[in-house]
């Protein structure tokens, strides 16, 4: 028999019944993430209100053996917050409490339901940030960030998510309670908190966060630049970048993603004829510094082919213009029922070409592909508008997809830049990670889980391990998924010999 | 075996042409030639039980360490593919800090990483250190450097993770453990790194006082706003004067470093002296020479607010004279200390920082101390068990000598 129901009564009797959501309608509502192709229904949802009540929750479903999948807002984009039936889905958004800011240390101390958006607003009467700002920031939260080890326009200045995180409260699989790094971020032992985040919930829950805070520029300036073709456009991100010049954001949108925005509420002005534009933004200590790097990185967006460069100075001109980027997610959900977000990293240097390969294959599958990425770090994101009714029309979104990561591979980059593998990019995994990597990778796993019990089925494709150690195809997902298998493998090239002494 | 019998094995391994020699205490010392030989010998060392100490330049690894063999990563010494369009750069791990320094000027390239100790130490022995100098304070550790790395198993196994890309979240991040760890989980042979334009405009501002006042200039720039790429005290040995030393390092364009610069002076209570140029680059070199001129080197991670009790705890246990080598990175809280301390002592402030869950890494030490105290010494509760396992993954035979816990 199984031990599922006895788990979830002794868990309603941690969280109170009110909080243990058991109904099919209830655990509808938490059946897919901010990937609407991917859906698994839950055999509950709980909803602890605090560290105590989690450590209880997880203890009693270690000892009956249940696995589980923690869970922050929903806004991931890779399937990664997705339980199955057997599985207790472990939502964290009532541990919302920011339980310290330390201004002088610069650094916060919150609990994992902390909406990202929040802990910046909460931060802004010290002058104080929390610096990633991923386009989700008004509703994902802390603990989502640390487990997927989230980015946003803002990182390429300031660094992603793992680059702002100090210490961590976890509590592991088997129930330990265990704290990781040190306040002031200095590691104590292996870097335990870095191998920690982005491990999208495999290893644990963490708790309470310490995330370092950065000064808010006293002078911001953003510039708009617009291209009537998309390679100038990736040119002029490499000619900023070997400037010197660091942007506090370089963002690029096309064409279809332009006038998705502008035919929307979230219209920001961009010129709908454009092949694609550019967002720059700039900050520093004074407004005179500031605007001598404008003008300097103006002269590099003419010099590259930019037909119009403007330059928003006041801070609603510049909302204005962000606004329509952060929205574009939401502006382009307006052109089809559904929408995939892909995401992938590139090379700076090889975005023009694979800009032109993912606009072929989107064009070749008569698929709309819309592009709104990370322009200065080449983190792209393809987006792709479907309709999930159409099952031919599906069947060519995923093989776009697949096409696409194949593209990014081939140009040496990575299947995710920070959306995370989740259950969605575990079919390319051994593509970018042979057998002896994926077997540590999952050795690593079972130091902290060693039943393998949290977010089971994700990052790592385990069950196929036979397929990706004869070195053939394997498809990892498990057998709830709906995403349609891939028509082809990615393949990525053999990393590049080094020369010896002097090199290249 | 033998050491006779084990160099016999050795050259049969790598053939008669590998570099393999013998150290004043007769262990033989090999140089693996490539990542492949590397694998080799781990996966023969870890089948036959051999003890194997990884080694560099041999400036930060004790020269008693007890091994059956020394693996040393001097032949490892590719410091080529370098993009300065993309401002990445892979790099083995046998190159001297120096070496690759040069090999990215010359693309106009710059890595943001300075450290303690001399200019020809090994890259290696940074990724094992995970040392860091003034320069964290604007850029980060040396793990925010490192995009990717191949790790070569205590087991002999080829681990690739990351790669010429600023972004990665595909797997797990295997190289934050590998970074730092001492060479507990293997050896890493390759590394790919983050660079950035050379800056345009670099700036130093040096201050002299007492202790606590050139404190209070730190204190006093960060309450204004201010991120320098560089905010460090300096004791007067490290600064090689006879008061505290607080020195601000600016880089950027040239107009974002004339408004540091003037933010800079506007908030310091005292005067500050500029240095610009080779003078700055000395400066800066001749601090950072330092850090390895006494036996012991060893760093604690405190808090900005906490670094008086910090400095009151080094004068208290290890340095009541103030006559040794200590820096403190004032936005990150670490403090750096170099000396000839003995074990007890050592304990003593570890255990006082310990109680302000403070870590303090000892990162160079002889070898009794190292295996007395460990790199790290207790962890805190839970931790000891996952690192237990994680090195039982890659290390099953336990022959990486890296003692990581103490032993007091």
């Amino acid at each position: 028999m199984s031990a599922l129901p006895h788990a979830l009564d002794a868990v309603s009797g941690i969280v109170g019944p009110r909080w243990v959501r058991r109904r099919r309608a209830e655990r509808e509502t938490y059946a897919s993430d901010g990937l609407p192709t991917l859906h698994a229904l839950p055999a509950a949802v709980v909803l602890p209100a605090s560290r105590e009540e989690v450590v209880r929750v997880i203890r009693v479903l270690a000892h009956h053996g249940v696995p589980f999948v923690p869970r922050g807002a929903g806004t991931g984009l890779s399937g990664g917050a997705l339980a199955d039936p057997d599985a207790i889905l472990l939502v964290l958004t009532r541990l919302d409490r920011i339980l310290a800011i330390e201004p002088d240390d610069r650094r916060a101390v919150v609990e994992p339901g902390v909406v990202n958006a929040r802990l910046s607003r909460a931060a802004l009467p010290y002058g104080l940030q929390y610096a990633p700002d991923p386009s989700s920031q008004a509703a994902c939260t802390i603990g989502g960030n640390v487990a997927e080890n989230a980015g946003g326009p803002h990182c390429l200045k300031y660094g992603v998510t793992t680059n702002h995180i100090l210490e961590l409260d976890v509590v592991l699989p088997d129930g330990t309670e265990v704290v990781l790094g040190s306040p002031g971020g200095e590691a104590w032992g292996p870097d335990l908190v870095g191998l920690f985040v982005g491990s999208e919930g495999t290893f644990g829950v963490a708790t309470a966060i310490t995330v370092r805070l950065v000064p808010l520029a006293p002078a911001v300036r953003t510039l708009l630049a617009d291209f009537d073709a998309l390679r100038p456009a990736g040119e002029a991100v490499s000619a900023i970048i070997a400037s010197g010049v660091v942007p506090a954001a370089l963002e690029m949108m096309d064409r279809n993603c332009i006038r998705a925005v502008e035919a929307s509420i979230y219209r920001a002005g961009y010129p709908t004829d454009a092949a694609a534009v550019l967002l720059v933004e700039l900050d520093g200590r004074t407004d005179a510094a500031v605007a001598d790097t404008a003008r300097e990185v103006e002269q590099l967006l003419r010099a590259a082919g930019a037909r119009q460069v403007a330059v928003a100075r006041e801070a609603r001109e510049r909302e204005r213009l962000w606004q329509g980027r952060k929205k574009a997610f939401g502006a382009l959900g307006r052109l089809s029922p559904d929408l995939i977000v892909q995401d992938a990293v590139v090379p700076r240097t090889a975005l023009p070409d694979v800009l032109e390969a993912i606009d072929a294959i989107g064009q070749r599958l008569g698929l709309t592909v819309s592009n709104v990425f990370h322009a200065g770090d080449g983190n792209l994101h393809p987006n792709i508008t479907f309709d999930r009714r159409d099952a031919a029309e599906r069947a060519r979104v995923e093989q776009a997809a697949a096409e696409i990561m194949e593209v990014c591979l081939a140009a040496g980059g990575t299947i995710t830049g920070e959306h995370g593998v989740g259950r969605d990019k575990l079919r390319y995994m051994p593509a970018m990670f042979d057998a002896t990597t994926l077997g540590a990778m999952r050795d690593v796993r079972r130091a902290f889980d060693r039943a393998e019990r949290a977010n089971p089925g994700k990052v790592i494709p385990v069950h196929a391990c036979r397929e990706w150690r004869t070195g053939g195809w394997a498809d990892g997902r498990s057998s709830d998924s709906t995403a349609s298998p891939s028509a082809h493998p990615p393949t990525r090239p053999p990393a590049g010999a080094v020369s010896v002494e002097g090199g290249t | 075996m033998a050491r006779g019998e084990l160099t016999t094995r050795l050259r049969a391994l790598l053939g008669t042409a590998a570099p393999i020699e013998t150290t004043p205490d007769g262990v033989p010392r090999v140089a693996p030639r490539t990542t492949a030989e590397c694998a080799l010998l781990l996966r023969t060392a870890s089948a036959d039980g051999w003890r194997v100490r990884v080694t560099g330049a041999e400036t930060w690894t004790p020269p008693d360490a007890p091994a059956d063999l020394f693996l040393t990563t001097r032949a490892l010494r590719g410091a080529g593919l370098v993009s300065a369009a993309d401002l990445v750069a892979t790099a083995e791990t046998g190159v001297p800090l120096d070496t690759l320094r040069r090999a990215f000027a010359d693309h106009g390239a710059w890595l943001a990483l300075d450290a303690p100790g001399a200019p020809g130490r090994s890259l290696g022995s940074l990724l094992a250190t995970a040392t860091a100098g003034p320069l964290r304070a604007g850029f980060g550790l040396l793990r925010d450097q490192v995009l990717g790395l191949t790790l070569v198993t205590g087991d002999g196994r080829v681990v690739t993770v990351g790669g010429r890309v600023v972004k990665d979240v595909a797997g797990y991040d295997l190289a934050k453990l590998a970074v730092g760890s001492f060479g507990a989980f293997g050896v890493v042979t390759t590394v790919h790194l983050r660079l950035r334009a050379i800056p345009r405009a670099d700036q130093t501002l040096v201050g002299t006082g007492r202790r606590d006042a050139v404190l209070d200039v730190a204190r006093a720039i960060l309450a204004g706003g201010l991120t320098p790429a560089a905010l460090e005290l300096m004791s007067p040995a490290a600064a090689r004067t006879d008061a505290w030393t607080v020195a601000i390092r600016l880089v950027g364009t040239g107009d974002e470093v004339a408004a540091d610069r003037a933010a800079v002076q506007q908030a310091s209570p005292i005067p500050l002296v500029e240095r610009t140029g080779a003078d700055a680059a000395a400066f800066w070199q001749e601090m950072l020479d330092g850090g390895t001129a006494a036996p012991v080197t060893l760093r604690a991670g405190a808090l900005p607010t906490g670094l008086e009790d910090a400095l009151d705890l080094v004068a208290l246990h290890l340095d009541e004279a103030v006559r040794d080598w200590l820096t403190v990175t004032v936005p990150a809280g670490t403090l750096r200390w170099s000396g000839a301390a003995g074990p007890d002592a050592l304990i003593r402030f570890r255990d006082a920082a310990a109680a302000r869950e403070w870590p303090v890494t000892i990162e160079r030490a002889p070898w009794g101390t190292c295996l007395r105290l460990g790199h790290f010494g207790a962890y805190r509760e839970g931790v000891h068990r996952l690192v237990t396992g994680l090195r039982s993954a890659f290390d099953p035979a336990g022959i990486l000598v890296a003692p990581l816990s103490g032993n007091p």
